[in-house]
């Protein structure tokens, strides 16, 4: 147990946890200044050009640590500006409310929002700020995780992989020209579309807290992780990459259901500390899975893109395509971590 | 008996205190069903009150208890910010301008902030949260004032009523917030919330029990 014990250990790449944020920020700026201007306190990371004349904004944010969402995802075709938090925490309204008076553009804003209980809080509280000012707010929420249960006894599903894919495919409908409903009603059949599961060989070491989430032993792994270290669904013994895979794409395709014939995005999502190599083996089995089942995966996204720090392990996210959500996807997009048609 | 804006100054200063010093315990609890933070994200509000209300440490009770919502607020992020933040957002309102505040008008404002954070996370009880530890501390409080006790005794029951509805999480299964993605596994560990929660209100009766004491030292 010698190897598990030096994860637990605090070894990164950082001045102190309290200046990690900010300095990661001007990071962003000095690296992607063409695309994006960092405000602070409150922190906000607001596409350049912003505010668009008669362009829908789209804000959105959460926690740090995930990156590259979601401060990676501003720029042409995707976000306005993206509001951090400190790492795993919601950020606060007082951000909310200052991305949505930079970036609107008289055509109102959407907020996207992922299901945490804070998130959801402290949007909410921003809105009732935004709309007090005279702003016009929507909001969707993001919430396609199958690990969790539904239900009346949860906070309800979280909001996981769909959350990328939404900003994109509404992102390149807000910057066709679309308005405020139609950007919203996108937006909520994108979630209503899309499904996710992860897991996790190892756990994450918040800052701030300066030790493992939670301990795992070096052959086991856990199943339906979000993405804040929390424990998920089932602790079992670690299996083969395919077999890993497949209890992950099975379990998303029966939830929804999707089904024969149905065209699929398929997302292979790293965690943060596992490589692409191991990404792509996984992108493998799902591609078998999905063929096996008859279900075509028109569209890929494999790497790192909604991550809990340092974890090793993966999620699969599935949305089922149709010609608008398809062109969209397919729209130029000109961010720091996404850029293509450009 | 009354209750001073100086005393009320005194609570939150004693209970910032006391989250910097639980802070790695509240934490621990989280980390155990939640993810991690509770402690630090706390602390880290807290010490901004403390900035905060500095330039308004002379003025009424509602506005002490307005700006420790906003500090809060803009600063706790998570579910924590709003929950406290509407909490002290809800209790200042009801005491806006009033410098001396009786027994009764004190009890009220704690059940509006109660009322504001329910609001605010729809929580019921028994969902393993805030609520546990703060429903039953008003109840209490509201009883022992309809009694005619004295504050002092008003606050020591209200305190005692939140650690017991904090310690009666344990067997819960969390309904809300991140620890209810566990199921049973959320059975078995006390809810941070409920804790510190449990903590705020004794230092509310600590910290109006020992004002008068310190003032008469202090004048003397």
């Amino acid at each position: 147990m010698a190897e598990a014990a030096v994860t637990t250990r605090l070894k990164k790449l950082i001045n102190t946890p309290e200046t990690e944020v900010k300095d990661a920020l001007a990071g962003m700026a000095a690296a992607h200044g063409d695309l994006i201007r960092v405000e602070y306190d409150p922190n906000v990371i607001i596409r350049k050009d912003a505010p668009r004349k008669g362009k829908v904004g789209l804000v959105s944010g959460g926690g740090s640590g995930h990156e590259p969402m979601h401060g990676g995802y501003v720029g042409r075709g995707m976000l306005d500006a993206a509001c951090p938090g400190a790492v795993f925490t919601s950020p606060t309204p007082d951000q909310m409310a200052r991305a949505t008076a930079a970036v609107d553009g008289g055509a109102g804003v959407l907020h996207v929002v992922k299901n945490y209980t804070g998130d959801i809080m402290n949007f909410e509280m921003a809105a009732e700020l935004a709309r007090g000012e005279g702003a016009k707010v929507n909001a969707v929420i993001t919430n396609d995780d199958v690990a969790v249960q539904d239900s009346l006894y949860t906070a309800g599903r979280r909001g996981v992989g769909v959350t990328v894919l939404l900003e994109k495919i509404v992102g390149g409908c807000a910057e066709a020209g679309a308005d405020l409903e139609t950007v919203t009603t996108l937006a909520k059949k994108v979630n209503a579309n899309g499904r996710s599961m992860g897991m996790a060989l190892t756990s994450c070491i918040v800052p701030a807290a300066g030790k493992v989430t939670f301990e795992i032993a070096d052959d086991e792994m856990e199943l339906g992780i979000g993405i804040h270290g929390e424990p998920g669904r089932e602790r079992t013994k670690l299996k083969a990459a395919d077999e890993i895979a497949e209890i992950l794409t099975s379990t998303v395709v029966k939830d929804l259901p999707y089904k024969r014939g149905d065209e699929v995005l398929a997302f292979v999502n790293g965690m943060g500390g596992t490589p692409l190599i191991e990404l792509y083996v996984v992108a493998n089995a799902v591609n078998r899975y999905l063929q096996k089942e008859g279900i075509k995966p028109a569209r890929w996204l494999v790497g790192s893109y909604i991550t809990s720090l340092e974890m090793a392990g993966c999620s699969v996210t599935l949305l089922k395509l149709d010609a608008e959500t398809t062109k969209f996807w397919d729209a130029p997009v000109h961010t720091p971590a996404l850029r293509w048609g450009v | 008996m009354a209750v001073s804006s100086a005393q009320i100054y005194t609570w939150l200063e004693r209970y910032a205190g006391i989250v910097a010093e639980q802070k790695q315990y509240l934490t621990g609890l989280d980390a155990a069903i939640g993810d991690g933070d509770h402690g630090i994200n706390l602390d880290r509000g807290f010490q901004t009150v403390l900035v905060k209300l500095a330039p308004v440490r002379d003025k009424d009770a509602g506005t002490l208890l307005k700006t420790t919502g906003m500090a809060l607020v803009g600063s706790v992020g998570g579910a924590g910010g709003p929950l406290y933040g509407t909490f002290f957002l809800r209790a200042g309102a009801a005491l806006d301008g009033k410098a001396e505040v009786s027994d009764a008008e004190f009890v009220d404002a704690l059940e509006a902030g109660l009322k504001g954070l329910q609001e605010r996370g729809k929580a019921n009880r028994n969902d393993k949260t805030m609520v546990d530890a703060l429903a039953p501390a008003v109840e209490r409080a509201r009883q022992y004032l309809g009694e005619g006790a004295p504050l002092e005794e008003i606050l020591a029951a209200a305190a005692d009523a939140a650690e017991e509805g904090m310690k009666a999480t344990i067997p819960l299964k969390a309904l809300k917030g991140r620890a209810s993605y566990l199921g049973d596994r959320s059975i078995g560990h006390q809810d941070p919330g409920a804790t510190s929660s449990y903590l705020m209100l004794r230092a509310l009766s600590d910290s109006l029990a020992a004002l008068p004491q310190r003032a008469t030292t202090t004048t003397t």
